[in-house]
């Protein structure tokens, strides 16, 4: 039996004129995330990615497996290919879907003709290969309603396609059509989860990492890195920047009014992940940050950050539950790695009590007073390590 | 470090550097013992022969007969197969009793047993880190099956009298087995085997590599024994899986090379002990965990100022490398300074220092020095 993987479009095909830049973006990456599991000949047709295997011997389910987590397809599924003639398609349909067929009470047949020059129309497909089932599972109903199992055939030009079960995909936009941006993560639940909900809106993206050596460690910087490989299975490869923040964000806790440390501390950052993000070509800056999880995410405290640079900042977690988020770090299985208690760059010199509501005015007044933090910040946007995330790397961090 | 004067190594407790005697003889074992000691033609009866060199040089330096020493792969593994075994073979009773600071290769068998239905009483050590046997002892009863306890704590050095409780639990009841930790104490203790029906030991503690290790079982406690799992007739079926010939040999090698000196060394680690504590003891905060009887190769404090990860972090940017509590906790909070009743401060700044033999008092300068810079730069934990 010859597999093939098919991809069903699912916000895309609302787009107008523009539909084919969408798909184009998403069958290079198809293409790419196939590269390494084999050769693949991959198209798209009336709205769905055909993805045929051209060689023996692949592993469709590593395939398979690759192309669900694909953002733009809102359901993924496998069908096998078969002659057109009718007894095979009957004898395909039962070797292919026999056992998931074992497992149902109601099921129906749906048939689709592409290839108008086929002697039996698709009311007559339907009937005759339901009959051909039913005879073969003599406790199964039709239900054409509300089955539980849909057998759906397809006769194309150069064959018919018996399709399985349909898989929800993860929907969204494929990663690089609305651009570049610069997430920034820290190493908590919360900012692989923000990386995953922006890619799906279809931004390619890198991470910036601050660490601050001797307060957070190597085994921190590694979780990170792993953090930012377990992403990429969703964002594909990409870059993960580490910062060198320890003089920085000590100038900060010298110089500065301790309970204002953590906003000084955040628009800091900003202004380095500005200078990276410009010079990788990222517009904007995402972070994790959900309104009043912590002092420095008060609309106040966030009117503040955002005054700190003029990228736009993008914050899809902004309105979610704690709960919420965890939920989604386990579907993207970065929840394990993320609750490793590692210090990081967020929990250190933090003040007992911070200030909930502070005035950009007085923060402003603050960083008055502290004329030599532009300086060290640039050494350290300077100093920054570049660390490439590949797709295929395996992680070698748990 | 003698090798290497720009290393300081101060986690011998976590692990040792190989000696290079140590890899070559694993290596020219590697390369000559090809056969498996079980095969009956030449080559395989020549790596029995060796596997039985190694045994009985072994067995010299712990003080028993060659039959009575299983090798094993790892400290845990030996500590596994003792417990789980003796729980195995010991039918008359349902309880055990052993000491609350134990390794997690105790501790955890020993919580499945008790999820099993045995009753399991964990003795914890007084304040000062030190284990009060005749706590131990008040357990013991004719129901009792197995006492476990280890010699040298992994955390604290802290030394337990474990020849003087096994002589009494036998008098209390001569048939419990009991079973000794002993990963931290050899070749920095004498090990005396009366009364002690299994004891683990592990080669990574003293320059052999990661990877191999050995159980004494008493021969008494042998014939009866129940091991916990199955195979082949290697090790007398006690530790079956064909042999690591090789780094069988070099378990050897590394005991035979560190048996003569053992007073020596001591003497010598002794002195980079009081050296450490000399350093320490201008530092007000810092408060010793270790107890008074502890052995010199191991001396854990804490500086009630940094977090341990911070200042470990610090320390490592010169190759200077201690451990906070154990390496096998890797990260969580210690349980022995729990156990002993230490405060949260207190165990978030602990940190361990392990010498061994080849550490200089270049090394426990680097560190002091190093160690007051830090106190003076790092950002202190808010109180």
């Amino acid at each position: 039996m010859r597999e093939v993987i098919m991809g069903y479009q699912g916000e895309m095909s609302l787009k107008g004129l523009n539909r084919n830049q969408f798909e184009t973006a998403l069958m290079k990456i198809l293409r790419y995330r196939l590269k390494t599991v084999g050769k693949f000949n991959i198209y798209c047709a009336q709205s769905t990615f055909y993805m045929e295997p051209e060689e023996e011997d692949i592993d469709m389910d590593l395939a398979f497996e690759r192309v669900s987590k694909v953002f733009g397809l809102a359901a993924v599924s496998r069908s096998v290919v078969c002659e057109k003639d009718f007894d095979t398609i009957c004898r395909t349909a039962e070797e292919y879907l026999g056992q998931q067929l074992r497992d149902v009470r109601t099921f129906k047949v749906e048939a689709r003709r592409a290839d108008k020059t086929y002697p039996m129309t698709s009311p007559e497909l339907m009937r005759e290969l339901g009959a051909y089932l039913l005879g073969k599972h003599n406790y199964l109903r039709v239900d054409v309603r509300n089955p539980q199992f849909k057998v759906i055939v397809e006769i194309r030009d150069h064959g018919a396609y018996v399709h399985g079960p349909k898989i929800p995909g993860e929907g969204g936009l494929p990663v690089g059509t609305s651009g570049r941006a610069l997430n920034m993560l820290s190493g908590g639940i919360d900012s692989p989860v923000a990386a995953y909900r922006m890619a799906r809106r279809g931004l390619a993206l890198d991470h910036i990492h601050f660490a601050s050596p001797p307060y957070t460690s190597e085994r921190a910087k590694l979780k990170v890195k792993a953090l930012a490989q377990r992403t990429a299975v969703y964002t594909g490869s990409c870059n993960l920047f580490v910062v060198p923040y320890t003089k920085p964000q000590e100038y900060i806790r010298d110089n500065a009014p301790a309970m204002l440390f953590t906003v000084l501390m955040r628009r800091s950052m900003m202004r380095i992940a500005n200078q990276i993000a410009r010079r990788q070509g990222c517009e904007a800056l995402i972070t994790g940050e959900s309104l009043a999880q912590v002092a420095s995410q008060t609309v106040k405290a966030l009117q503040c950050t955002d005054a700190a640079q003029d990228l736009p900042v993008l914050r899809p977690l902004i309105g979610m539950d704690k709960t919420e988020i965890i939920e989604t770090a386990r579907h993207i299985n970065t929840f394990e790695t993320s609750i490793l208690p590692y210090e990081d760059c967020c929990t250190i010199f933090t003040p007992p009590h911070p200030k909930i509501r502070p005035e950009l005015a007085e923060i402003l007044e603050a960083e008055a007073g502290m004329p030599g933090l532009a300086a060290l910040e640039q050494q350290a946007a300077e100093e920054t390590e570049r660390i490439r995330i590949r797709l295929d790397d395996e992680i070698d961090f748990e | 470090m003698l090798q290497n004067p720009g290393l300081h190594y101060l986690d011998n407790a976590a692990t040792t550097i190989v000696a290079p005697e140590v890899a070559d003889v694993i290596h020219r074992a590697m390369l000559e013992h090809w056969a498996n000691p079980s095969s009956l033609y030449t080559p395989g009866a020549e790596s029995e022969a060796a596997l039985s060199a190694a045994r009985a040089a072994l067995a010299r330096t712990l003080g028993c007969k060659s039959r009575e020493l299983y090798f094993t792969s790892c400290g845990s593994e030996s500590n596994n197969l003792a417990l789980l075994g003796g729980a195995l073979t010991k039918k008359f009773g349902k309880e055990i009793v052993v000491s609350g600071f134990e390794h997690p290769s105790v501790r955890r068998p020993l919580e499945r047993l008790a999820g099993m239905g045995y009753t399991v009483h964990f003795v914890n050590p007084e304040p000062d880190g030190s284990l009060d046997i005749r706590k131990m002892l008040a357990h013991v009863n004719r129901s009792t099956i197995l006492v476990a306890c280890m010699m040298v704590n992994n955390e604290t050095g802290a030394r337990v009298e474990v020849e003087k409780l096994a002589a009494e639990v036998k008098k209390i009841n001569p048939r419990t087995m009991v079973h000794v930790d002993a990963v931290q104490a050899w070749m920095r203790l004498p090990i005396k085997l009366a009364n002690i029906d299994s004891l683990a030991v592990s080669g990574h503690k003293i320059h052999a590599p990661k990877g191999v290790a050995a159980l004494y079982l008493s021969d008494s406690l042998a014939q009866s024994f129940q091991p916990p799992y199955l195979g082949g007739e290697q090790e007398r079926e006690k530790r079956p899986g064909t042999e690591n010939l090789p780094y069988a040999l070099g378990l050897a090698a590394a005991a035979k090379r560190l048996a003569g000196n053992m007073k020596q060394r001591n003497e010598q680690i002794a002195a980079l002990n009081r050296r450490l504590r000399e350093g320490l003891s201008v530092f007000p905060e810092v408060e010793i965990n270790t107890p008074e009887n502890a052995v010199p190769e191991l001396l854990n404090f804490s500086e009630n100022c940094i977090k341990s990860e911070t200042m470990l972090a610090y320390l490592a940017q010169q190759q200077i490398y201690v451990s906070a509590a154990s390496a096998c906790g890797r990260g969580q909070p210690s349980h022995t300074l729990a156990a002993m009743g230490r405060p949260a401060l207190a165990i978030d700044t602990a940190i361990r220092v392990s010498f061994c033999a080849d550490n200089t008092p270049e090394d426990v300068d680097a560190f002091l020095e190093r160690f007051e810079e830090g106190m003076k730069t790092l950002q202190r934990i808010h109180k």
